[in-house]
């Protein structure tokens, strides 16, 4: 059909020279409408880019309403609890809310079963503190509201009785906020609002932005006002310390053996392993992250519960090791193909072994391009939050991760559980966590092409 | 290699080098007898020296290879024994599985289609997103923009791909609905509804597509170009007639993993696309959907006990999922052998 298409045009044009200019100047217009049209596809991407990490802004920084309970200016000069020392913290917990004090022991301090904290002895219950003197055998209720203060004193920084106090006693409530636009464009409706539905009882108008230092250094909270991302970002960073330990070993172990050992292998065996082992790997790239939540689950959080504790940094380390493996391999096996052989010629030649020459030459050239691929990998780990949810992170933590063994959540899944929540305050606050996220990946991300260029320039040295 | 050895060695081997036939042949034997298998060890036989580091070395480098087998194995037999129990379990059958048109656990009601219906609406239009898109920027990247254009103009697509899925969810959720609302009306639209989650999902894809339909471009050689410009063709019949047919098995295999990783995608879906399956197989966007993924990511979130069914649903679910990326992958690999042009 084309062929026919194509020579009747011909003929015509051989006939008339007018109507192949004419047609001419429409096929050059089609020409540039189309390339309109590409370019328009860039421009999307641009676009949605922008609105991506604008509306992100728009709402981490605006102004809220807040109103408190008890207002900190008259618990502390200025309203500023970090003046204040750790046994003023506990007496404010104590007049205050000297029946919650349990409740704080059993929050901060114990991570066991929540059933059996009020029936068991401390000392069953409370390992690793200091409990005040003579107290190790009788259980929390029954221990007087001094012992109990002494119990918190003892065992609870400054940091977290400051988390407490501002979550417990001042209890401030954001009774409403507003996007970074509309704060900056509608100053004056804001103010208006504000006047009408809550300057009567006592609440405060101000412009916050929801990522400071307070959010990066409390600990969660049920209250979005005090909610901080540390425990959060502790666990990111354990997660993926961890993740990198045991992925880049094996990650790069594998590559070398594709490369060095049974690539272009003349043995039939050896060749066909290769093949295998690489389709495997192609295949295993594309398994949804999701999947490997499951395999997660069912493997080292059920079947091998004795060694990693069930739903804990290890298992999530192990399953994002897995994930981000096929990762690591194929950039390393990339990394290392690059070196040219003239190198490895050149050290069998002065008599070095394989290893010797892979261990002494090979690696050492390649491992710009290595490293640039586990930054890859630790970004996907980073980033990775549905195999962690699978695996059953959790959702609401308030202590810091102490090992491999303990409980833990990450940042994905503080932003995705705050999403999900109806109240705009939670979103906020989510939006806020995003940034932290994304600076993460940033810093990550600018190592790799530093990384990077270093290597190049090396190579044309 | 043994020359530097003994005195009493040296010389047969420079006479049998040096001198008459007579004396040739014992000191050649004797020299092969020596060199290989000498009764005493040698201080300078580099050959046979033992070396166990490197056969240690290539063991373990050996496991951290077939690991990746392992991971596959063990995937493969988690999702397998689970997903038998849940079919032996009497509660479902594998047709009531495929065929059932309701997802009520509660009422003992396992049916796939639900899910696989709100999975198959977000993909849809994440495709109607990225694939005009993501391959009408490879054309642009690939046919039009200079070197240093590109350059400036690659990091958009990078960074894209390099922003984590929840944040999408976030966007989609925050920022694309609210949009959808007032576009389309505050009554038609709800809150949740796979429209949102779809479009989002096609922006978080595009990157991928875009990549490798330039990839599958730019590997189309100049020469075919420039012959059609020989011929008087514009550059958009060249792009048009000759280039993209010519990349053809290129981009339909980045169309192929664009679908395999809409499908899999979760975070986009369970924060923006609706909790709870929806009860008739509606193809309408704007209605909220659960997906299969976002079903998994929804209930297995807290503490599920490892011996109820719906923990064995999870796997079963997860089982199918698997199997239809894997297809995925397994078909666009074949499109890319099967229909690649090669050219000299």
């Amino acid at each position: 059909m084309a062929v026919n298409t194509i020579s009747s045009e011909t003929q015509e044009y051989l006939r008339d020279e007018d109507a192949f200019k004419r047609n001419l100047r429409s096929r050059h217009f089609r020409g540039r409408l189309w390339r309109r049209f590409f370019q328009l596809a860039l421009v999307a991407a641009f676009l949605a880019l922008i609105a991506l990490f604008f509306n992100i802004l728009n709402s981490a920084l605006g102004y809220v309403v807040e109103d408190y309970a008890i207002n900190p200016i008259t618990l502390a000069a200025n309203g500023d609890l970090g003046a204040l020392p750790e046994e003023e913290l506990v007496m404010i917990l104590v007049e205050n809310r000297a029946n919650r004090l349990p409740v704080y022991v059993r929050d901060y301090l114990y991570a066991g079963d929540p059933a059996v904290f009020t029936t068991l002895p401390l000392s069953a219950l409370l390992s690793n503190t200091v409990l005040p003197a003579g107290t190790a055998d009788l259980t929390i209720r029954e221990l007087s509201v001094e012992q109990q203060a002494e119990l918190l004193l003892n065992n609870i920084g400054q940091p977290q009785l400051i988390a407490i106090v501002e979550e417990q006693v001042i209890e401030p409530t954001i009774l409403q906020t507003w996007s970074l636009t509309a704060s900056l464009f509608e100053r004056d409706q804001i103010e208006a609002e504000f006047q009408e539905n809550y300057a009567a009882q006592g609440a405060t108008l101000f412009f916050k932005s929801w990522i400071n230092l307070d959010f990066l250094t409390s600990p969660m909270s049920s209250n979005p006002a005090a909610a901080g991302a540390r425990t959060a970002i502790l666990g990111t960073l354990y997660v993926v310390i961890v993740t990198i330990f045991i992925a880049f070993p094996i990650g790069v172990g594998a590559a070398i053996y594709l490369e060095e050992y049974t690539s272009g292998s003349q043995n039939s065996r050896t060749a066909r392993i290769n093949r295998l082992i690489e389709t495997n790997i192609r295949n295993l790239a594309g398994v949804p992250s999701i999947i490997y939540g499951l395999l997660g689950l069912a493997i080292f959080v059920r079947a091998l519960s004795p060694v990693t504790g069930g739903r804990t940094i290890i298992s999530a380390a192990l399953t994002m090791a897995l994930l981000i493996l096929p990762v690591i391999i194929i950039n390393a096996q990339e990394a290392i193909r690059a070196v040219p052989s003239s190198l490895r010629e050149a050290s069998y030649g002065l008599g070095a072994t394989r290893w010797q020459t892979i261990y002494k030459v090979v690696l050492p050239s390649a491992l710009p391009g290595i490293l640039t691929g586990t930054i890859l990998g630790m970004s996907r780990a980073i980033g990775e939050t549905a195999p962690l949810i699978i695996i059953g992170a959790s959702t609401f933590i308030l202590f810091d991760p102490t090992g491999l063994q303990s409980k833990f959540t990450v940042l994905p899944i503080l932003i995705y559980n705050w999403t999900s929540r109806p109240q705009d305050e939670y979103r906020v606050a989510a939006a806020a966590g995003i940034i932290v996220l994304l600076i993460l990946l940033l810093i990550l991300n600018a190592t790799a092409i530093i990384l990077r260029q270093r290597a190049r320039r090396s190579l044309t040295a | 290699m043994v020359a530097h050895e003994s005195s009493s060695q040296k010389e047969p081997i420079f006479m049998a080098t040096t001198l008459g036939a007579g004396q040739e042949q014992p000191a050649a034997q004797n020299i092969g007898i020596t060199t290989a298998r000498g009764p005493e060890p040698r201080r300078g036989s580099l050959q046979k020296r033992p070396r166990p580091v490197d056969g240690l070395v290539r063991i373990l480098l050996f496991f951290c290879g077939i690991l990746s087998i392992f991971t596959t194995i063990a995937l493969i037999i988690v999702l397998l024994s689970e997903s038998i129990a849940f079919f032996t379990s009497g509660l479902v059958t594998l047709p009531e599985f495929i065929f059932g048109t309701r997802w009520q656990p509660v009422a003992g009601e396992f049916g796939i289609l639900p899910l696989l219906n709100a999975t198959i609406v977000t993909s849809f239009w994440a495709m109607v997103v990225a694939l005009p898109l993501g391959i009408g920027g490879a054309i642009y990247l690939s046919e039009y923009a200079k070197g240093s254009t590109r350059d400036k103009l690659k990091p958009i697509l990078e960074i894209l791909a390099g922003i984590p899925t929840v944040t999408y969810g976030f966007f989609a959720l925050t920022f694309m609905t609210p949009v959808l609302r007032v576009i389309l009306g505050e009554n038609n639209v709800s809150i949740y509804n796979m429209l949102s989650a779809g479009l989002v999902m096609g922006i978080m894809i595009l990157p991928t597509i875009a990549s490798m339909s330039e990839d599958a471009l730019r590997a189309v050689p100049n020469s075919l170009r420039e012959a059609s410009y020989g011929l008087g063709a514009t550059k958009f019949e060249t792009i048009s007639k000759v280039v993209v047919p010519a990349a053809l098995s290129g981009l339909i295999a980045s169309f192929i993993v664009g679908i395999a990783r809409a499908v899999g995608e979760t975070m986009i879906v369970a924060l923006a696309a609706g909790a709870g399956p929806v009860a008739n197989l509606t193809v309408n966007p704007l209605g909220s959907g659960e997906t299969v993924t976002g079903h998994i990511a929804r209930i297995s979130g807290g503490d599920l006990s490892y011996a109820s069914i719906d923990y064995q649903s999870l796997f079963a679910l997860g089982l199918a999922l698997f199997v239809f990326t894997l297809a995925l992958n397994f078909i666009s690999q074949w499109v890319t052998r099967r229909f690649r042009e090669v050219y000299q």
